[in-house]
Parts: structure tokens; C-alpha cells; sequence
């Protein structure tokens, strides 16, 4: 089915998010945006939700938390006790003290890898994947919003268009995708 | 959008849109390489390879070649392991400790910082490893099954500690410093126009949008992999300090050492980030992005991470007598006062003095003079780790084993490689990488850009 694309490109941040506001209390649907660096606020506005990225982090913590303690259970307690020194170190509490460094960096580790690559995962940012943005100025200084017709029924896109008329954009594309 | 006071100095000096923050890093990496870059980078080449021509050396013919004895067993190598190690504590601390305080000024020094942060990490590695003689069993200390039966690796030694501590850090480093660099290789991609590099940054971008929602995503990556790393930077250097505080040679056996440690790591390390940067900010023309303000906030924690080292040694000095313990007070008399009282004394005058002149703001704002005291700082923590090792080592308890430590070629050859290593890693960051954290500058740029302070309109919104 060939959806019709707008692409809006403004110069500065501000002034899409004030246009984006606009258009938003009109009833379109600002399919994405693609900016340089993030702009603070316009995540409510397109209707982003928060990312749930630091609960994961969270558990993949807990994930490397489990390992390490039962790792070093089974190293150090089950499958060969260590006599050091003759000091009693046979049951996991007595042991307890010394397993805390790498009980607390093999947490780090799984809780900081494993969000990293759910973080790509999820971002589909990979080894040669293809760039998605419309226009190369977008990673420079241009800031762009993209409005599907498909997700806007009820409206043409002149209607867009004239909507978009005066929230200060630059340039505007008008494209057909199969 | 955040705004600041206006009386605080800019950040970002000059007259800049986001499209010159674009065009002032992007330029050197789009140019060709100036003359000197070449020069530099085959020096650093030449000396790295010598390094590595050492190492080989030693590994064929056995870590004797060293100038290790029977009553010296760690020395250069091991002072030089946490010589590194500490210089590798700035970036992370730039990058995730200021990300947390939200100190802005961190933006344009974090992604060098954390560059130079990696590759001493790569250098402390080395090390441990070719001080095992054997490198090919490196392995050895990981918990791997194994055909010995059930032998396991001793989590109860610090030295074990260390391998989980130093491979966690230097990755998540990595990984926290790559993930920055994503969307400023696709701002690179994006302005390519020979098809190889085009090619090059279309991989090193992974396929970089900037869509909302990555961003989104990316803000808060950033925030948790900051507060991940944060324990990090302390975890790392205290867990090295135990390598010496568990063990019971007088002078090593001190509960003062991973704080002392952690504060002197994060003391070289900003020295050394001064040392590169005031260099780099004249080679690359980022003066209006690294001035006079960054090195004094950086002057400024010089010198208190140095008071903290030099209060550290005073205490140490202060609890060897206090103790009672005649072989404490001994290794402390015999520092200061034995037959390597000049390494004592330089790194008292080094560590100790050095970081107090910072008190007076002309010096601490005078550039030339930063870059010297960075040098001394430098000279003077890798004087701090010597002293610490060899002299509480060089006299035991039997005075017949009383010995001198007098580094061989391949101890100096070894450790100069490793300079020349990890500069030529830097200067191939410089010339290919991104050395500002364009992107993220620019979300500043408009809080606290010179242009925009000075706008009539800054003070009206909000």
C-alpha cells in the first residue's frame, strides 16, 4: 500500500517542538522525529513513552547478582574447599567477605552488557545497518518531523500542509513510499 | 529548555551555530593530516614497536630479564600497572561521576577523556599479563573448567579480584564510550563524501537516525551506565589497593590505602587528560570549546584530590609511629630516609606541593603553567607507586636479604613501548574519531554558548 510522507525540516529545536504542539492540538500524528541531539521535552508531545531500558538494566543486575553468588558458592564452598591458612572458610557466610568485589563487578558487568545490547537490539542499531533519516542535514543542525498520511485519516495533505503553513519550517518534502 | 547564570562564563566560546560545532570537529577529521601529526605518530610508532620487540623478548626468554631478585619480586611492572590504571581513572570519572552531578563543563572533554581512560586501561593490561611469563595460559585466570580436575581460581585473592575488576571496567568503559560515539559517527557518515569513508562510518554508526525515540532511549542509557560506572571508578582502584593492603609486608599493610589510592588514580588521571588536552584543544583549533574555564575546573580537582594524597601520606607517616610497630615505623624511616630517599622525596615535592599552587587563580588559569604541573604530577604518582612497591620490599626482615632494584633495558624498553602505544592509540583516535561529543555540545550550546548569554533575550523565558 504507498503511504504519502511530509517531512517538515526546521533550524532549531524550539520551533519544532512549538509547531509540533500545534499540530498535535489540531489531531495529526507526528509519526517521528529526527533530530541531532535529543530535545528535551518533545517525547510527551509525539506521544514517545518513557523507555523501560533501567528495569531491564535492573534485572539483568540481578541476572549476573545470582551467577556470581552461585558461582562462587559452587567454586569455593561445593566443589572444592580451599584450606587457606588453615582459617575456616568451609560454609559460603564464613567466605562471604572476600566475594563481595567480584560478586559486585560481575553485577556491573551483566546489568551494563546486557542493557547495551538490548539498547542496540531494540534501537535496530547494528553493524551495517542502514541509515533511516531523510535528509543527511539531520545529524548536523536540521531537525526534521515526519507525518504519515495513513496515520492521519480524515486529512489531505494539503490540510497538513497548511496546518504546518506557519510554525517556522524551512524546507518541506513531500514523498510517496510503496 | 535549562538555562544558567549569566555571570557564569560560557562554556562555549565564540559565536557558534550548531552547524560550526558540526564543521569544528568534523574539519580535522576531513582535512588531511597535518605534518606534524605524521611526525608525532611515527615516533609514537617507533617506540611502541620497540616496546613490543621488548616484550617479545621477554616472553621467549622469561620474565628474568627483568630486573627482579629474590627479594624484589614486583617492581617496574607492577608500578607501572597502577601508574596506568590510575591515569585510566579520569575519563570514567569525567564521563559518568560529572554526568551525575550534571556538570555540563564534562561535554567537551569527556569523549577524550574516556578515550585516554581506555587505552591506559589496554596498557595497565599488559602488565599482569606478561608478568605471568606464560602468556599464552592468560586464560588460566578465568573460572574455566578445566582437565585438572575441579581446580578452580582462588576468589578468595585479591589478585583474582583485580582480573574481575580491571576487565569489567576497561569494557563497560567501552561500551559506555562507544555508545556515545554512535550518533556523532553518523553526523560524520552523514557529511562523507569519499565512498571508503562513507563506507567506514556507515558501519561505525550502526544505521544512526536520531529518531525520538532513540533518543529517548540513548538519554537514559547514558544515565544508567553513568550510575553504573560511578561505583565502578571507585570499586576499580580500591580493589588494586588491596592487591598491597591484604598482604602483610609493613608499608603495604594499610586500611588508609583505597581511598588514598582512588584520590591519587583520579589526581594522575586528570593531569594526564591536561597534559593531552592543552595540546590537542592548539592542534585541532577547539579553543573555543576547551578554554581557560575547563582547565581551571579540572586545576581545581588537581588540587583537591591532591590534598587528599598528600593528607594520605602524612597519616601514613603519623600511623607507622603511632602504631608501635617497629617494622612499620622502619619501612616509613627507611623511605624517607634509606637509599631511595630521592623517589620519596620527588614524590613528596611532586604530589604534595605541586597541587597546593593551584590555590592561586592566576596559575591554575595560566595554561603553560597547567601543562607543566601536569607533567610533574605525572612524574611524581609514578614515583608514589615505586615508593610504594620497592622500598617496603627492598628491606625484609632478614638483613641478609636486603637487596637494590636496578630496572634492566627491557624493564625501561617495556614501559616506554607502552607510552609509545598508547599515544599512538590516541593520536588515531584524534585523526579518525570525533573528539568532542559534538552532539551532546550542542544540547549546550544554547545554555551556555557565548552568543547566546550575551542575546538580549536570554534572561526573558523562564
Amino acid at each position: 500500500m504507498s503511504d504519502k510522507v511530509i517531512y517538515a525540516m526546521y533550524g532549531d529545536d524550539e520551533v519544532l517542538k512549538s509547531g509540533a504542539k500545534k499540530l498535535v492540538s489540531n489531531g495529526i500524528k507526528i509519526a517521528e522525529v529526527y533530530s541531532p541531539f535529543p530535545i528535551h521535552g518533545i517525547d510527551p508531545i509525539i506521544g514517545v513513552k518513557g523507555t523501560r531500558l533501567g528495569i531491564m538494566a535492573f534485572l539483568y543486575g540481578l541476572t549476573g547478582l545470582a551467577l556470581a553468588t552461585f558461582g562462587m558458592y559452587y567454586f569455593m564452598v561445593v566443589e572444592w574447599k580451599m584450606n587457606i591458612g588453615g582459617k575456616p572458610n568451609f560454609t559460603y557466610a564464613e567466605n562471604m567477605l572476600a566475594f563481595i568485589p567480584v560478586t559486585f563487578e560481575f553485577t556491573v558487568l551483566c546489568a551494563a552488557h546486557g542493557m547495551a545490547i538490548k539498547y542496540l537490539l531494540l534501537n535496530r542499531t547494528l553493524p551495517g545497518m542502514p541509515a533511516q533519516n531523510p535528509d543527511p542535514r539531520t545529524t548536523d543542525d536540521k531537525f526534521v518531523m515526519e507525518i504519515r498520511l495513513s496515520e492521519n485519516h480524515g486529512f489531505t495533505d494539503d490540510q497538513v500542509e497548511s496546518l504546518l503553513k506557519d510554525t517556522g519550517f524551512v524546507e518541506l518534502e513531500k514523498k510517496i513510499i510503496e | 529548555m535549562q538555562k544558567e547564570a549569566a555571570i557564569r562564563e560560557p562554556l562555549i566560546l565564540g559565536h557558534k551555530t550548531f552547524h560550526d560545532v558540526t564543521e569544528d570537529v568534523c574539519r580535522p577529521i576531513e582535512d588531511k593530516a597535518p605534518k606534524m601529526w605524521y611526525i608525532l605518530f611515527t615516533i609514537a610508532l617507533i617506540i611502541g614497536l620497540y616496546g613490543i620487540g621488548s616484550i617479545c623478548y621477554l616472553l621467549g626468554t622469561g620474565i628474568g630479564v627483568w630486573g627482579l631478585n629474590k627479594t624484589i619480586g614486583w617492581a617496574w611492572d607492577i608500578t607501572n600497572f597502577v601508574w596506568w590504571v590510575g591515569i585510566g581513572h579520569a575519563g570514567t570519572l569525567i564521563s559518568a561521576v560529572l554526568l551525575l552531578f550534571r556538570q555540563k563543563w564534562r561535554m567537551a572533554i569527556n569523549r577524550s577523556a574516556e578515550a585516554m581512560t581506555i587505552f591506559a586501561v589496554f596498557m595497565a593490561g599488559t602488565f599482569p599479563l606478561i608478568h605471568m611469563g606464560r602468556l599464552w595460559v592468560g586464560y588460566w585466570v578465568l573460572p574455566l573448567p578445566n582437565h585438572f580436575g575441579s581446580l578452580w581460581v582462588n576468589f578468595n585473592s585479591p589478585l583474582l579480584w583485580d582480573v574481575f575488576a580491571i576487565s569489567t571496567y576497561l569494557s563497560v568503559s567501552l561500551v559506555f564510550w562507544y555508545i556515545g560515539l554512535i550518533p556523532d559517527f553518523a553526523t560524520i557518515r552523514d557529511r562523507a563524501k569519499k565512498p571508503v569513508s562513507k563506507k567506514m562510518y556507515s558501519i561505525l554508526s550502526f544505521g544512526w537516525s536520531g529518531k525520538a525515540k532513540h533518543w529517548n532511549r540513548f538519554e537514559l542509557v547514558s544515565l544508567v551506565l553513568a550510575g553504573l560506572a560511578t561505583p565502578l571508578v571507585f570499586s576499580v582502584h580500591s580493589i588494586v589497593s588491596f592487591d598491597f593492603a591484604t598482604s602483610i609486608v609493613p608499608g603495604w599493610h594499610t586500611t588508609i590505602f583505597p581511598p588514598y589510592f582512588v584520590a591519587g588514580a583520579v589526581f594522575s588521571g586528570f593531569a594526564m587528560v591536561q597534559t593531552l588536552l592543552l595540546v590537542m584543544r592548539k592542534a585541532m583549533n577547539l579553543e573555543a570549546y576547551i578554554h581557560t574555564k575547563h582547565v581551571e575546573y579540572m586545576n581545581i580537582v588537581i588540587m583537591v584530590t591532591g590534598s587528599i594524597v598528600g593528607t594520605a601520606y602524612i597519616t601514613e607517616l603519623f600511623i607507622s609511629w603511632y602504631s608501635g610497630v617497629e617494622y612499620e615505623a622502619y619501612a616509613f624511616l627507611n623511605r624517607a630516609t634509606g637509599p631511595y630517599w630521592w623517589a620519596y622525596w620527588s614524590m613528596m615535592t611532586c604530589n604534595v606541593i605541586s597541587p597546593q599552587l593551584m590555590w592561586i587563580r592566576k596559575l591554575r588559569r595560566s595554561l603553560l603553567f597547567t601543562f607543566f604541573i601536569s607533567i610533574v604530577v605525572n612524574i611524581g604518582m609514578w614515583f608514589e607507586r615505586y615508593v610504594i612497591i620497592v622500598t617496603s620490599i627492598h628491606r625484609d626482615y632478614l638483613p641478609s636479604a636486603w637487596s637494590m632494584h636496578y630496572p634492566s633495558h627491557i624493564d625501561i624498553a617495556v614501559y616506554l613501548g607502552t607510552i609509545g602505544l598508547f599515544f599512538t592509540f590516541f593520536l588515531l583516535f584524534a585523526r579518525y574519531f570525533p573528539v568532542l561529543a559534538l552532539n551532546e555540545v550542542k544540547t549546550i550550546l544554547k545554555g551556555s554558548g557565548q552568543s547566546y548569554k550575551e542575546s538580549p533575550d536570554y534572561h526573558k523565558h523562564h
